[in-house]
């Protein structure tokens, strides 16, 4: 199993390295001297940054210079400077790092959690009005632009009935410690992570009611009922384990959406994690800041590919590991 | 065909879906006809509450612009939008995937190499960087999202030309003597099809929310009113007026979903039915 | 003789409307006694899979059961609610199924799934439930059942998957087993093993036994009684040697004929010496990927394998799965490339030539796939499918339509068929078509690859009929692949045996039957079914 392991990291870094060989050329894509576009809008504007840009970069040496000097760079981490906010790009996304892990995370379980058991649900009562509630509702949350669902809770719980903070990480100038801290993020983190949450909620829960009827509809099943087993027992052991296959592997293919969705709704909620930094250097034009991000959310995407992978694998047991 | 249509048809989301849709196309074919004036000229004063005032059903914006009349011509962005940049992933997605099924061996392996580099990369963020890094405009958002969403179409056509390839008709084509390309064209790819129609429709869908979300946040075309760009706007004054973000908002919501319900419909109507007797 | 365990009187199971006939099951009596192994026969759509789920209260939601009724233990079965029906599943009555992969949760161990027998019933404690599951594998033959135990469906051969699956039926000693075609997805000499087990664990135990079959050689084998169904319908019962040596019916007796015999009629020794196929050491490795770290596993399905096929002669090639029988068949074909080896066609190496040239070579040897469903392409009208073949080699459209009509009547088909989709047809009309294709080409040489073995054994008749005349009226050769024995005894002129990718034994069938040499042969004679029946009926 490590031997796997080991081998998926190495795919990974080589998917990195290709990554950052095209934000490499995507900055000679932008128009304009790429010295002046790696400066970012604020930058271009001081003579002595961007004269010290083109040397660090090796500018006006031949582009396959340019490029090792550039990977070298981002292997060594570093991702440059942002002259906007006055930090080197890999400190900034550090610090932005973890609000965005706990966005993400609980947006996650939240998602998973009550997709599979309303998709559960609406399998269980196929046909009948609680399945086509879920139903309906799951198609509605899956057209729904995730912005705009958090524009409209926004809305609901803070304009309309002031139930909920409407922005941030926690409330400003209160200097809460222990519980009491803990339970101020909370209160801003629900409506972020419950908007991410809907959105994919719906698609687990479609996804685990159609899997869920395929099962039924198995011999093992037949099987089990020859038994005696009763339904209950049926459902949970031979149904759901079964049917929640396909569920890990689509979440593991929804990861890259979800990181999507983060960099939405941290804009909306003004949360202040690497989504919301993502925007901020879009505003600035700030293109060293912005593929900085980009390449680390596409680390996290690829670790999060590996471990569903891996769960995925040691669920199954058809599946082998190497060797 | 007369089958295909009875069997959509007798799908009520189905139904819906078309009829929506009908509706979004006549809007923005005819809308902007009869409503030559601008969405982007002022009209009114800002903030005119909807249902207030005639002829303009839901109220302006923050620069007193006709928010009904945003919402038509965004339409056309819309379904302009989401039908070049899905035909455009389905060009490069479906040679791409079919070739990759049926030779097989190191070109095949090298073509999903290829496309997997583009799914493991977080579509979105690569929009954004993409839309970034070209200017944003229509052209480029459509190349941003025909480059996040052709993946998935190449994969599909790769798996069903896959499965197809070993059954037992194909073979049938081989040993009759015939060339490859016949095969893949006349064998092939007809009966591959089906998924992939499925496909688009929800490829649509997901292009018109990657083009609303990139407005959102601003990489819209400056020139174009877009649904996306309107939510934006109006984000800053939810508190005062609230009609500037919902109702653009709902308009994506029909349209998308009409196009999922389509997609859902077209799924039952084209699964084959196989008659296997079993033994 | 002991009472009935089991009495089925005047059984109606109906269809939902729109079917092709109102009753599953029309008034269907019998009986199963303690001790006796009772065998339902019948072709596809008779019936007899209703009977069984009948039996255990697992009818689908669609069928409902009219009138009749089910007696066992003094209840009628037909009256119970699903809570009585849950303590009888299992622990009074048991059932085995037909497909032992896909009848086993693939995500569970099997002595998880053999304990869950008692959990079922709240019986023993875990620690006990283990031991059972253990000793009943050891009673069910399975090797190692410590570590069987342990081990998950897919890591079983099919015979040990059935084994583990009876195990699990037995768990509770049951008074009646339902064993629905048990056996029709092994092989022969798997199949024989299954049924010898079957019978010894039955005579033990004292049990009931419903068994159905479609196959008459098992019923012959392990049948004390039999019940014909056709259409829903019993059209004969009784005592399985009067069923079986003194048929009443007409359709008893249709299903009989049609049913291949042992013995291989007397052909004419082969006068023609001239070699229609030559093939020479053919050579086929297929090799897995492996990934950095795993190793590729490799299959060899074919050895050095070389054999000549004489002109106007059915050599028939026949093995188990695995044997690498439908590689070779591949291999002669180019459907895949051979590793090693060389396939002559007369004078022209077939594997020599590649592209345009191969392309026109290879109408000289046409093949008829195995499943009727797969083998036409749903979407092209029967016409097209026959004509797209000449078309392609130059012919023009109108002659290739006119010689298509011609063919269709050949195969014993109208010719509206030629404007009809593939779907509109049975599987034996669709078989008819598959070879009207294949001859479309005028080919020389004919490759049918188990082109019965889809087939109910009365259409397989007919098919087998119609290929044994158009060979001897168009003056073809043929290579007849198939895994039975008996199919193969009727209409080849020589037989090779394959086992594990190498060819054993290769004889004159007569010769082969009467007096087998290599012992894989004798294995795979002595395994098949019905043997004993038909040395009654000589």
């Amino acid at each position: 199993m490590l031997a796997f392991i080991a081998q998926r990291i190495g795919k990974a870094v080589v998917v990195l390295l290709a990554i950052v060989v095209l934000n490499f050329f995507l900055i000679r894509m932008a128009p304009g001297d790429p010295a002046l576009v790696m400066a970012g809008e604020a930058g271009a504007g001081d003579k002595i940054f961007v004269t010290q840009l083109r040397e660090k970069f090796g500018l006006d040496k031949p582009l396959p210079v340019q490029l090792y000097t550039y990977v070298k760079g981002i292997a060594t981490f570093d991702l440059g400077f942002s002259f906007r906010q006055q930090m080197p790009v890999s400190k900034l996304i550090l610090e932005r790092f973890p609000a965005t892990l706990l966005l993400t995370g609980t947006a996650f379980v939240i998602s998973l959690g009550f997709g599979v058991l309303f998709g559960t649900l609406a399998a269980r009562r196929a046909g009948g009005w609680t399945d086509t509630a879920i139903t309906i509702l799951a198609l509605i949350f899956y057209a729904t632009p995730l912005f705009w669902i958090a524009l409209m809770a926004i809305l609901l719980f803070s304009v309309a009935m002031d139930w909920l903070p409407s922005f941030g990480y926690e409330t400003v100038g209160a200097n809460y410690t222990g519980l009491a801290h803990v339970m101020d993020v909370g209160a801003h983190l629900i409506m972020p992570a419950t908007t991410i949450g809907l959105f994919f909620m719906a698609t687990y829960a479609r996804m685990t009611r159609a899997s869920m009827l395929e099962v039924k509809r198995l011999d093992f099943v037949k099987t089990a009922r020859a038994k005696g087993l009763r339904d209950a027992v049926i459902q949970r052991r031979h149904v759901l384990r079964n049917a929640l296959l396909p569920v890990v592997t689509l979440a593991g293919l929804q990861a890259g959406t979800l990181v999507g969705g983060a960099v939405l709704t941290e804009t909306v909620f003004a949360w202040p994690g690497i989504g919301r930094l993502m925007y901020e250097a879009l505003l600035q034009r700030d293109y060293n800041l912005l593929l900085g991000v980009f390449v680390v959310c596409s680390a996290m995407v690829l670790a999060f590919n590996l471990i569903t992978d891996l769960i995925y694998r040691s669920v199954d047991p058809r599946i082998e590991f190497a060797a | 065909m007369k089958q295909f249509w009875r069997t959509m048809l007798r799908n009520p989301g189905g139904v819906i879906g078309l009829v929506i849709l009908a509706i979004a196309i006549a809007v923005a074919v005819f809308g902007p006809l009869l409503f030559p004036t601008s969405p982007w000229r002022m009209v009114q004063r800002p903030f005119l509450p909807p249902f207030t005032m005639a002829g303009l059903p839901l109220g302006t914006d923050a620069l007193g612009r006709d928010v009904m009349a945003g919402i038509i011509y965004g339409a056309r962005v819309s379904l302009l939008v989401g039908l070049v940049s899905t035909l455009a992933a389905l060009a490069v997605g479906i040679p791409v995937g079919a070739m990759a099924g049926y030779f097989g061996g190191r070109v095949g392996d090298a073509l999903m190499r290829f496309t997997e580099f583009f799914q493991t990369v977080p579509s979105f963020a690569l929009a954004i960087v993409l839309v970034a890094v070209l200017q944003p405009s229509i052209v480029s958002i459509v190349i941003a999202i025909a480059i996040v969403s052709w993946p998935p179409v190449a994969r599909l056509v790769r798996g069903e030309v896959l499965s197809l390839r070993t059954r037992e008709y194909v073979q049938a084509a081989v040993v009759t003597g015939q060339t490859n390309s016949w095969i893949i064209w006349r064998e092939i790819l007809p009966n591959a099809l089906s998924p992939v129609i499925v496909l688009a429709s929800l490829m649509v869908a997901t292009a018109i929310l990657l083009e609303s979300s990139l407005s959102f946040l601003g990489l819209g075309d400056p020139n174009l009113m877009s649904w996306g760009y309107m939510v934006g706007a109006g984000r800053t004054v939810i508190r005062q007026a609230w009609w500037i973000t919902v109702f653009p908002g709902i308009a994506i919501l029909i349209s998308v979903l009409a196009l999922n319900l389509i997609g859902e419909g077209l799924n039952d109507a084209l699964n084959p039915r196989l008659n296997k007797d079993g033994r | 003789m002991s009472d009935a365990a089991v009495t089925i009187r005047d059984l109606k199971l109906a269809l939902p409307k729109g079917g092709d006939r109102a009753y599953a099951v029309d008034g269907v009596s019998f009986d199963l006694t303690a001790g006796k192994i009772l065998c339902i026969v019948g072709e596809s759509g008779s019936g007899k899979s209703m009977c069984a789920h009948a039996l255990m209260g697992l009818l689908p939601d669609t069928v409902i059961a009219e009138a009749g009724e089910i007696s066992f233990g003094g209840q009628n079965l037909l009256t119970l609610d699903e809570e009585a029906w849950i303590g009888l599943r299992g622990r009074r009555i048991a059932m085995v199924f037909q497909e032992p992969m896909t009848a086993l949760n693939p995500l569970m161990r099997i002595g998880d799934q053999i304990a869950e027998m008692f959990e079922a019933h709240g019986l023993l404690t875990p620690k006990e439930r283990m031991q059972k599951a253990i000793s009943l594998l050891r009673e069910v033959g399975l090797p190692d059942p410590e570590r069987s135990v342990r081990a998950y469906p897919h890591q079983l051969s099919g015979g040990q998957r059935q084994r583990a699956m009876i195990a699990m039926a037995l768990a509770l000693e049951p008074a009646v087993l339902v064993a629905d075609e048990p056996t029709t997805a092994l092989d022969v000499t798997t199949q024989a093993q299954i049924l010898k087990l079957i019978r010894d664990l039955q005579r033990r135990r004292n049990m009931a036994v419903m068994f159905i079959t479609h196959d008459f050689g098992v019923v012959a084998d392990i049948a004390d009684r039999v019940v014909v169904l056709q259409h829903g319908k019993v059209v004969e019962q009784g005592a399985a040697d009067d069923v079986l040596l003194r048929p009443q019916h007409p359709y008893t007796r249709a299903l009989l004929a049609a049913v291949p015999k042992m013995q291989p009629p007397s052909r004419p020794a082969p006068s023609d010496r001239r070699k229609a196929v030559e093939v020479i050491g053919l050579e086929k490795t297929y090799v897995s990927d492996g990934g950095w770290f795993q190793p590729r596993r490799s299959v060899q399905a074919a050895k050095e394998v070389s054999f000549d096929i004489f002109q106007g002669e059915t050599l028939g090639l026949v093995g188990e799965s695995g044997s690498g029988k439908s590689s070779i068949a591949r291999l002669i074909m180019r459907l895949v490339e051979p590793d090693r080896g060389t396939v002559r066609l007369g004078d022209t190496d077939l594997t020599r030539i590649n592209g345009k040239a191969l392309r026109e070579q290879r109408r000289r040897i046409q093949m008829v796939f195995q499943d009727p469903f797969a083998s036409l392409n749903p979407r092209r009208k029967v016409g097209n499918i026959i004509t797209d073949g000449p078309i392609a080699h130059g012919i023009d459209a109108t002659t290739a339509r006119q010689r298509a009509r011609e063919l269709l009547g050949l195969v014993g088909l109208n010719e509206s068929a030629m404007e009809r989709f593939p779907h509109e047809f049975s599987g034996g009309q669709r078989q008819r078509i598959g070879i009207a294709r294949a001859l479309a080409l005028d080919p020389e040489i004919l490759v049918a690859d188990e082109a019965v073995s889809a087939l109910d054994v009365s259409v397989q008749a007919q098919v087998l009929n119609l290929l044994e005349d158009l060979k001897t009226r168009l003056g073809l050769s043929m290579l007849f692949i198939t895994h039975d024995l008996r199919v193969a005894a009727q209409i080849c002129d020589r037989i090779a045996v394959m086992q594990r990718g190498t060819i054993v034994e290769l004889r004159p069938a007569a010769a082969l039957f009467s007096a087998p040499e290599h012992p894989y042969t004798r294995e795979l004679l002595a395994a098949v079914p019905g043997q004993i029946a038909s040395s009654k009926a000589a």
